[in-house]
């Protein structure tokens, strides 16, 4: 026998051998991510996630993950590697894994493939989700709207994509709706994470009389900067509750007054449980807080009663499907109508917002 | 545009925080390379300084004993890049590199415990009077110590390498090991020191940032910062003045970008964003156009007695 036949039978055998046994064996769920777990953001939540999946199915489940892997080349590999090493279903954390997700699920049709904010299916092994951020950006925008006193608040933005500019719309629509004097200040800092840079944008929106400030990008640079107003100044933690922030250092309650926080574990926990007990279809999935992946963190006193009590009955509105954070009238910036009085922004417009609406100064950049 | 909105103190005052980690690291590095040693690694013993100072600062409550830890620790890590480099030879460019991937996996397992904890913050000094002027006590004389310490360094180094004999010898040693070796100095120890005294700087300039500018400890907070400090070296065609002027040049159209965007400036932001890169290519353009490099004449080369 030649040794290249003797090498495929035993790739043979060895893979009847894990088909055979395949029914005793846990499901094994995979993830990658595209940052540290450490970074207190974006890839922390997902990470603690794939530890609710393990919480909940305990032995029937196997958990295996890798950090920090770049979007590009790399990630084809990282992601074949994990699919010849017996994962059953793969989570790809990032926009930029797109088509490495897409062009490894072409080569293992039996394996399932979920991608994180992202829009090619071109497998009916691909699925992908998303959360709806802008929800919580409707609620910390009301928070922002009634507690500036200079009647400026801010909005470090990381990169002119859809998902950031329907962020800054709707943080600003909902801050303009609780106090009509204010005004939107937009600082592109052209990254997601660089905390030195982040916060220079914070310390320039602070010198120019900004004293609310939201963030798009992943560390917690900025909230550390506005501490540094002691107590005159506010902030949000973003992707994660950021808690270390709640207290200044003189004792004072803020810089972070609340958080938006991505839950994404009960869509792990719904996936991998249909997986194993086989109702598993594929889906585009785009879900927010109605079915919990957006969660606004607790809310700290320095937000007056009255205005916790606002925020949550949004919260409970957005929560029971009654309101719509984009609901009109909202006209775009150059003062045409987007939005008629009660029509509600489809999600296709949504997912291809390329404008501002009315009272935001500035351009996008192209 | 509402440019009024930029106030010049507080616009000056950034500039001057945003400008010490970067003017720390280059002049560190500019010994160094004066030395006739190219140490690619400033990122990684920057980092390392500034996850060791977090740590020190955290643990102690004290940030100048957590700044003199990062120098420390940062001068440990170069202290294996003399050894490589001087003592066995090896290549200064595969081993700088080597060195920064090194200082960003090191710290990253060293910073572990430390994500989300805050820093111990460094007060700024209230100096008597001047602190009290108006316009200039709030632009220059009410910043934290390590602020007026870069620059005391800048000026340091200057009188060091312009009128000591030491100074003397160090330049010796980078423009010709051979003669200096040939005139019996000790062309290996003075490199060592220098490799020393710049990791020292990177590690202040590390620690700097995350005590001071960020004050926190997140994975890969410097962010670049080495290599923009390995930039503003050849920039300032390796003279200590002009290292200052550059950092702050850097560190200035940072802020002010920021700055025009936060005030409505109609620039394009892409533009405003990239003109700090853009600047310094073009400066380091015109240097190289009037012929006017001034790098050590031995810079990256090894020294053995025996050639």
């Amino acid at each position: 026998m030649k040794r290249r036949t003797l090498l495929a039978s035993v790739a043979l055998a060895a893979s009847l051998g894990t088909a055979a046994f395949a029914q005793d064996d846990p499901t094994k769920a995979c993830f990658v991510y595209v940052g540290p777990i450490g970074d207190g953001g974006w890839t922390y939540q997902h990470h603690q996630g794939a530890l609710a999946v393990k919480e909940a199915y305990g032995d029937k489940v196997e958990i295996a993950y890798q950090e920090s892997v770049p979007e590009g080349a790399d990630a084809e590999r990282v992601l074949t590697q994990m699919a010849l090493s017996g994962c059953d279903i793969i989570f790809t954390t990032s926009f930029g894994y797109m088509d490495a997700t897409n062009a490894v699920a072409a080569k293992f049709p039996d394996i399932k493939f979920e991608h994180a904010t992202g829009y090619k299916r071109e497998h009916p092994n691909v699925s992908t989700y998303n959360a709806r951020f802008y929800e919580g950006r409707a609620v910390v925008g009301h928070i922002a709207g009634k507690m500036t006193k200079t009647n400026k608040i801010g909005y470090i933005a990381s990169f002119p994509i859809p998902e950031v500019i329907m962020g800054i719309n709707s943080y600003f629509h909902h801050a303009k709706m609780a106090n009509p004097d204010v005004e939107l200040v937009v600082t592109w800092a052209y990254t997601w994470f660089d905390p030195a840079k982040e916060a220079d944008a914070a310390r320039a929106m602070l010198d120019q009389g900004v004293d609310v400030i939201t963030a798009h990008t992943d560390s917690t640079a900025p909230l550390a900067e506005i501490a540094k107003e002691n107590g005159n100044a506010w902030g949000f933690g973003q992707a994660s509750d950021m808690a270390a922030f709640t207290t200044n250092d003189d004792g004072t309650p803020g810089p972070r007054i609340t958080s938006i926080i991505d839950e994404w574990s009960p869509y792990y926990v719904k996936r991998v449980g249909a997986l194993m007990d086989g109702t598993y279809e594929q889906v585009d999935s785009w879900a927010g807080m109605p079915e919990g992946e957006v969660v606004i963190g607790p809310m700290n006193d320095a937000i007056p009663e009255d205005v916790k009590a606002e925020a949550q009955a949004m919260i409970d509105a957005i929560t029971s499907g009654e309101y719509h954070p984009f609901t009109g009238p909202i006209n775009k910036q150059d003062g045409s109508a987007w939005l008629a009085e009660g029509e509600t922004a489809d999600d296709g417009t949504l997912l291809g917002m390329d404008f501002y609406i009315e009272g935001i100064t500035g351009e996008i950049p192209q | 545009m509402d440019l009024g909105a930029i106030n010049p103190i507080l616009l000056i005052a950034s500039i001057m925080v945003s400008a010490t980690p970067i003017l720390l690291a280059a002049i560190g590095e500019m010994v160094v390379e004066k030395s006739g040693v190219l140490n690619l690694g400033v990122e990684g013993m920057m980092i390392t300084g500034a996850v060791v100072a977090f740590a020190v600062a955290v643990n102690t409550g004290s940030p100048l004993l957590g700044f003199a830890a990062g120098a420390v620790g940062a001068a440990a890590l170069s202290l294996s890049f003399g050894i490589l480099t001087q003592l066995l030879m090896s290549n200064q460019v595969a081993t700088g590199l080597g060195l920064t991937l090194v200082g960003l996996g090191l710290s990253s397992l060293i910073g572990k415990p430390y994500e989300g904890v805050k820093a111990p913050s460094l007060p700024r000094l209230d100096i008597p009077v001047l602190s009290d002027l108006p316009v200039v006590g709030r632009m220059l004389f009410s910043h934290d110590i390590m602020v007026y310490l870069s620059l005391l360094l800048v000026v340091a180094v200057w009188a060091f390498l312009k009128f000591t004999r030491a100074g003397l010898i160090l330049r010796a040693v980078g423009e010709s090991h051979d003669s200096a070796h040939a005139l019996g100095y000790k062309v290996v120890r003075v490199r060592l020191l220098a490799i020393l005294f710049g990791g020292a700087c990177a590690g202040l300039g590390g620690a700097y940032l995350s005590l001071v500018r960020v004050p926190q400890w997140t994975e890969g907070i410097t962010a670049g910062a080495g290599w923009i400090a390995l930039a503003i070296v050849v920039f300032a065609s390796w003279r200590a003045g002009r290292v200052a002027v550059g950092a702050y040049l850097f560190g200035g159209i940072t802020v002010l970008q920021l700055n025009l965007q936060a005030a409505g400036a109609q620039v394009p932001v892409a533009l405003l964003s990239a003109s700090p890169y853009v600047i310094t290519i073009l400066v380091l353009v015109i240097i190289s156009a009037r012929g006017m490099h001034g790098a050590p004449a031995s810079l990256g080369r090894s020294f053995h007695a025996s050639n």
